[in-house]
């Protein structure tokens, strides 16, 4: 432009400072000088920086960044810290290894401990199938039947903490292992008539006052069923034969879930973790699932018990 | 009109250029002594060995409680004073003194002014005793006046390291005894000086000494004029009623010296503008200007003025703790009030009744609490738990707080849901009955896990669990909940 003025610096007379020289329709600005404890908060930074860089892993290259002199890295601390956490529970988990399971009710402290860790457990390995709650199948009704409450008192292997655990350890219907817990409802299909199988489903659903009893079930009954389940339907925890004259169905307790039952069983199946969980956690998961209201007094403690112990770290 | 020391309003006299900033003049108060000075030295002693001391006071509280007369013991959340024990969820104690606190300072501001800055303040208190050490180790205000202006030679260097290792030594010291208050006295005494002590006391120590050492040391009386968001808010509750540090100008004015007043008695007041009020003024101001935020209202000016008063053979009270309203009056030849009816009047008396009224209900409700609570909590994972023989389980947690000193045990009751038993963690189910017994450790919250069963058939109903502790004193509490059963929608 044609009127474009050199800048004129000059002091401003209140303050003693210079002003950067431009002048915007009389208003002029002050060249303020930076704060003196600015300045050298800035200088401090920088000197902090420097050592930093030196120190700490700093400029990234192509591979990665440059290693500091303390050779500190964020998954080292993470190791490190992991680490300490661990030898915490080690603590815990040996003296959980030594004990025998029919013993852990004596050690209230290391009982508890078993429960919290047995908590963390089954929320990563058990929560698939048993629920968050531990409740199976009875959390809600718009659920598949099948997967056993672990809440409630009615277990079809035992449910003191040795039978807890041997269940876990070995599973039920868990091909492969010899041990497994095995049972099987065979399937009448075809074996009997639809008024043989109606009848049926009277008797088993009168041992609860939920059905008129019927003379033909009854006979049925005791040719076929009475055998596993029991003459007077109270199951065998032996082979895992259900309770039938109970309140609690692991299938369904209407007349159409008995029937399909009797006709087209299902038999569930319960993985093994042996080898999958090491004995300590098994334990702890024992311990967690016994806790929750169901569990039954403990087992006679055996003179001198056996203990697996866990070698592996 | 000779000019003062220094003035908070030298922008506006007009000679030479404006200036916008007042670059800052170190004060030098002169000694004095004096009833106002005898009282500022009580309140100092006290109320350092109030803070110095308080932590090494013991108090038994038995086996299991620390014996430390003062306590917030932090890491384990609990407040301990004396006779008296704060569990967090009672913070409303805390607060209600913080309240009080507050409320107190307006008490106090409408009654005899800014007394708290003049006595009590930390800041004040702190700088006082700073300002007692340059004197120790420079001498009077001539001196250290003389002394500012030296060249820095080996001399100089010497005294300002000497002084300033003093500060040190004070400024660690006080952030040391602040530490105490956190943890049991003498063992962090010990821990501190063999590194055992927790990184955060070695960095509070460090915090605290800078921070008494700078605003001590240094920044003294510039921490009331621009930092202290106090005296802004006092100047505003202060009216003409309120007892002020005052220069009676009516009767002061004009100023002369002793000999020109002899010359022409009437066209002189009583000031004789020695200045010795503006010298041994620790905020470096000048009283006769009026009221002014800088005024910390210690009455040492008054001790000053009144010495001069009696050596020229004046009447005392020149410079006097006084009211606006009385200075006028006092002005046109009235009787002065009693001193009684500038306190008793209707603002101090509401402040004190709402001050005393929240002391009353802090005292009832202290006196009123048990030592005992219950807090009971629903599972809501499964909510309810159909058993076997049809009976509908609920399980609860149960939180029972022993809040005294020692161990002690508890009787769990169910009110309500006829027919229901209940059973915990550590009674089996064999053994389910309406009542549980529950052992709690001293100083503890016990969490157990309460099964209650209520027959087939019970529908789902409100509910109470009730604890009593099984001791002479038998507190009660007690924790409503809902029995839930299958098929209720909630």
């Amino acid at each position: 432009m044609a009127n474009k003025q050199e800048p004129v610096q000059r002091i401003d007379e209140a303050t003693g400072t210079k002003t950067v020289g431009h002048e915007w329709d009389g208003i002029e600005e002050l060249d303020t000088p930076m704060p003196r404890w600015w300045l050298w908060s800035f200088y401090l930074c920088i000197l902090f920086s420097i050592i930093y860089v030196v120190l700490y892993p700093a400029w990234p290259m192509v591979e990665k960044a440059t290693e500091g002199t303390l050779g500190w890295t964020s998954r080292g601390q993470l190791a490190e810290e992991i680490n300490v956490a661990e030898q915490v529970r080690n603590t815990v988990n040996d003296r959980l290894a030594q004990i025998p399971i029919e013993r852990l009710s004596e050690d209230g402290a290391l009982m508890q401990q078993a429960v919290a860790g047995g908590r963390a457990a089954f929320l990563v390995n058990c929560v698939q199938c048993h629920g968050s709650g531990a409740a199976g199948s009875m959390a809600s009704s718009s659920l598949a039947k099948g997967y056993p409450n672990l809440n409630d008192d009615d277990w079809l292997w035992g449910g003191d903490l040795t039978a807890i655990e041997y269940t876990l350890t070995h599973g039920i219907r868990q091909q492969g292992d010899d041990m497994t817990r095995f049972s099987q409802m065979p399937g009448f299909t075809g074996v009997f008539e639809d008024a043989e199988a109606e009848g049926l489903v009277d008797h088993v659903l009168s041992l609860t006052g939920k059905a008129k009893p019927s003379a033909v079930g009854a006979d049925l009954y005791a040719n076929n069923c009475a055998s596993c389940h029991g003459t007077a339907g109270l199951g065998d925890r032996t082979q895992g034969a259900p309770n039938l004259a109970d309140a609690i169905w692991l299938y369904g307790g209407t007349r159409a879930e008995v029937k399909r039952q009797i006709l087209t069983p299902r038999n569930g199946m319960m993985p093994k973790w042996q080898g999958r969980l090491d004995p300590v956690t098994i334990k702890m998961l024992a311990a967690y699932v016994h806790s929750l209201g169901g569990g039954e007094d403990f087992a006679e403690v055996a003179a001198d018990p056996a203990v697996e112990v866990d070698e592996q770290p | 009109m000779n000019s003062p020391d220094r003035s908070w309003t030298e922008y506006s006299k007009g000679d030479g250029p404006e200036k916008l900033f007042e670059k800052r003049t170190q004060v030098h108060p002169q000694r004095i002594d004096g009833n106002f000075r005898r009282f500022k030295w009580l309140v100092m002693i006290v109320t350092l060995a109030i803070y110095y001391i308080t932590p090494w006071l013991r108090w038994d509280r038995g086996p299991f409680a620390p014996d430390q007369a003062v306590l917030v013991d932090l890491a384990n959340r609990r407040f301990y004073m004396f006779g008296i024990e704060i569990w967090p969820h009672e913070f409303y104690f805390v607060a209600g003194l913080l309240i009080m606190a507050g409320i107190g300072l307006f008490l106090v501001t409408s009654a005899v002014g800014r007394a708290w800055c003049g006595y009590a303040c930390p800041q004040t208190v702190w700088t006082d005793l700073f300002q007692h050490v340059d004197r120790f180790v420079d001498g009077d205000r001539n001196a250290r006046m003389r002394l500012d202006k030296a060249p820095w030679g080996a001399g100089k260097i010497a005294r300002r390291g000497f002084k300033w290792t003093i500060y040190l030594i004070i400024s660690f010291w006080t952030g040391g005894a602040w530490i105490m208050y956190f943890a049991d006295a003498p063992t962090l005494t010990v821990d501190f000086w063999t590194a055992n002590a927790a990184p955060v006391a070695y960095i509070t120590v460090a915090i605290l000494t800078l921070m008494t050492f700078v605003l001590g040391g240094f920044m003294r009386e510039q921490v009331c004029v621009y930092m202290c968001p106090w005296p802004r808010i006092q100047s505003a509750m202060l009216d003409e009623k309120s007892l002020l540090v005052t220069y009676k100008d009516w009767r002061g004015e004009t100023r002369g010296s002793v000999k020109k007043a002899n010359k022409s008695p009437d066209e002189y007041g009583d000031c004789i503008d020695c200045n010795q009020c503006v010298a041994v003024c620790p905020t470096g101001i000048d009283i006769r200007e009026g009221p002014q935020i800088g005024c910390i209202t210690c009455g040492l000016c008054i001790d000053a003025c009144d010495r001069v008063m009696d050596e020229v053979g004046r009447p005392r009270g020149l410079i006097s703790y006084a009211t606006l309203d009385d200075c006028e009056a006092e002005a046109s030849g009235a009787e002065p009030r009693p001193v009684w009816k500038t306190l008793l009047r209707p603002r101090t008396l509401i402040y004190f009744s709402i001050w005393g009224g929240i002391g009353l209900a802090l005292l009832f409700a202290l006196g009123a609490r048990t030592h005992t609570e219950l807090s009971a909590a629903a599972d809501r994972n499964p909510p309810f738990m159909l058993m076997s023989d049809g009976s509908v389980r609920n399980a609860f947690t149960l939180k029972i707080r022993n809040m005294e000193s020692r161990p002690r045990s508890f009787t769990v009751n169910l009110d309500g849901l006829d027919g229901a038993v209940m059973w915990s963690g550590t009674v089996s189910r064999d053994n389910a009955a309406r009542v549980l017994e529950v052992a709690v450790a001293p100083d503890q919250t016990k969490p157990i896990r309460a099964y209650v069963v209520a027959p087939a058939g019970t529908a789902a109903t409100d509910f109470a669990f009730t604890v009593t502790s099984n001791d002479e004193q038998a507190e009660t509490d007690r924790s409503e909940v809902r029995f839930v059963v299958p098929g209720e929608t909630e």
